[in-house]
């Protein structure tokens, strides 16, 4: 009778304890930030493989969701005349919720799972613990620049996505469909506002950015050092990376309506 | 070759960052302003800070704020082009982009010899045209007034 009450509170607990860890690891990898020296060495080489080698996905699935806004914000607006509105339809889209969000979810699938595997595979080989005898902070040397490379790419990857959209938007509505080039672009810039639309794309795509660095590498630090426990940890990284990147911007969309 | 990928990325990046801000959000009014004159409308329409201000249909400047005065009137402070000479008379209203467009400000230019100087009120404003008080107008039958005292005193 009480077994399935017990369970739900072991469940409860283990929740409980989980964000306690959580929220132990951020204040760790908060405070090595901080820390001289600085890893500048191991940021720019995060920087080449967040960044750099997201670029071309980026681009490519900015360029097709910019195109497929188009074909069916045209659609829609044709309907009522007001095909000439596709640049705010598009712009305000993109920039306010699909950009960042889009862009999340891909970082957190190209990269957030390279990095939790990474780091699994460094627990699982004892590189953590080869460091830890050298009286080497892994989360020092390894995580920090993992986190901060993360969270210094998504502003930027989003902004390129942004970019790309707007100009897959301009190639099906003006190419294809019709619309006037100068309507297009005056109606975008006309509906994007810089401290409403634009600030809030960059925040939403910072606060993305910390989500994945933290969660990709606190999966990978606590990861069981068994194949299995890796392999777990990359799954459980992209669930729970993406789950709460939609969360937190129904969130932050509610509160400050960005 | 991996910093200078790194450093073309952060700048690409960059780029774009800039090209949403400045170019599509409209950050800053992208030519010169500096000659800062005043207008007094009795109705704005909904008219909001950073919408343009145009001379025959070209930007020349923007409204950089919009406040109530002491009488109740709403003064729109416009940002404009430093190097144009604005004469005494100009009339500056507010217009609307199409039938149910954004809001801006228009200045006809006056024939004065006398320039506005900046910080100076153009006296001159045409109110904002309410669409839904035109059409009230047009139900009520009648273009002048208040549809509903015109209409009580016809029958």
């Amino acid at each position: 009778m009480t077994g399935p009450v017990r369970e739900l509170g072991w469940l409860s607990l283990r929740f409980v304890e989980e964000l306690g860890r959580i929220g132990v690891f951020t204040a760790r990898v908060t405070g090595a930030v901080v820390t001289p020296p600085p890893r500048i060495r191991p940021c720019v080489d995060e920087l080449f493989k967040l960044g750099v080698l997201s670029l071309i996905i980026i681009c490519v699935c900015g360029l097709a969701v910019g195109m497929v806004l188009g074909l069916q914000g045209y659609n829609t607006l044709v309907r009522f005349g007001a095909e000439e509105s596709l640049g705010a339809v598009v712009g305000l889209s993109l920039v306010r919720e699909l950009g960042p969000v889009l862009t999340a979810l891909l970082a957190t699938g190209r990269a957030g799972s390279a990095t939790a595997a990474e780091i699994g595979t460094m627990v699982a080989t004892e590189q953590l613990d080869g460091l830890r005898m050298m009286s080497v902070d892994p989360i020092h040397l390894v995580v920090t620049p993992k986190v901060l490379a993360m969270i210094g790419v998504m502003p930027l990857l989003s902004a390129l996505f942004i970019v790309c959209g707007l100009a897959g938007g301009y190639v099906v509505g003006v190419g294809l469909m019709g619309v006037d080039g100068g309507n297009y672009l005056t109606s975008l810039e006309n509906a994007v506002e810089f401290h409403d639309d634009i600030v809030g794309s960059g925040i939403k795509a910072v606060v993305f950015g910390v989500l994945i660095g933290l969660i990709s590498t606190y999966r990978g630090y606590t990861c069981a050092p068994t194949s299995a426990g890796v392999s777990s940890a990359t799954t459980s990284t992209v669930v729970v990376a993406s789950v709460s990147i939609l969360i937190v911007d129904y969130l932050i969309t509610a509160l400050w309506g960005v | 070759m991996r910093d200078l990928l790194v450093g073309l990325f952060v700048l690409v990046g960059l780029g774009a960052v800039a090209y949403l801000s400045f170019r599509v959000g409209g950050l800053s009014y992208g030519g010169p302003g500096g000659l800062v004159l005043y207008a007094s409308f009795d109705q704005t329409g909904g008219l909001k800070e950073r919408a343009p201000v145009v001379i025959a249909g070209v930007k020349v400047g923007q409204v950089s704020a919009i406040t109530l005065d002491g009488n109740f009137r709403a003064r729109a402070t416009l940002d404009i082009d430093r190097s144009l000479r604005i004469p005494t008379d100009t009339t500056a209203s507010v217009v609307t982009a199409g039938l149910l467009g954004d809001r801006y400000v228009s200045l006809q230019l006056g024939g004065e010899e006398a320039y506005l100087k900046p910080g100076d009120e153009i006296t001159f404003t045409e109110s904002a045209v309410i669409l839904e008080r035109l059409i009230g107008k047009l139900v009520h039958g009648s273009t002048d007034g208040t549809g509903d005292t015109k209409n009580d005193k016809s029958e």
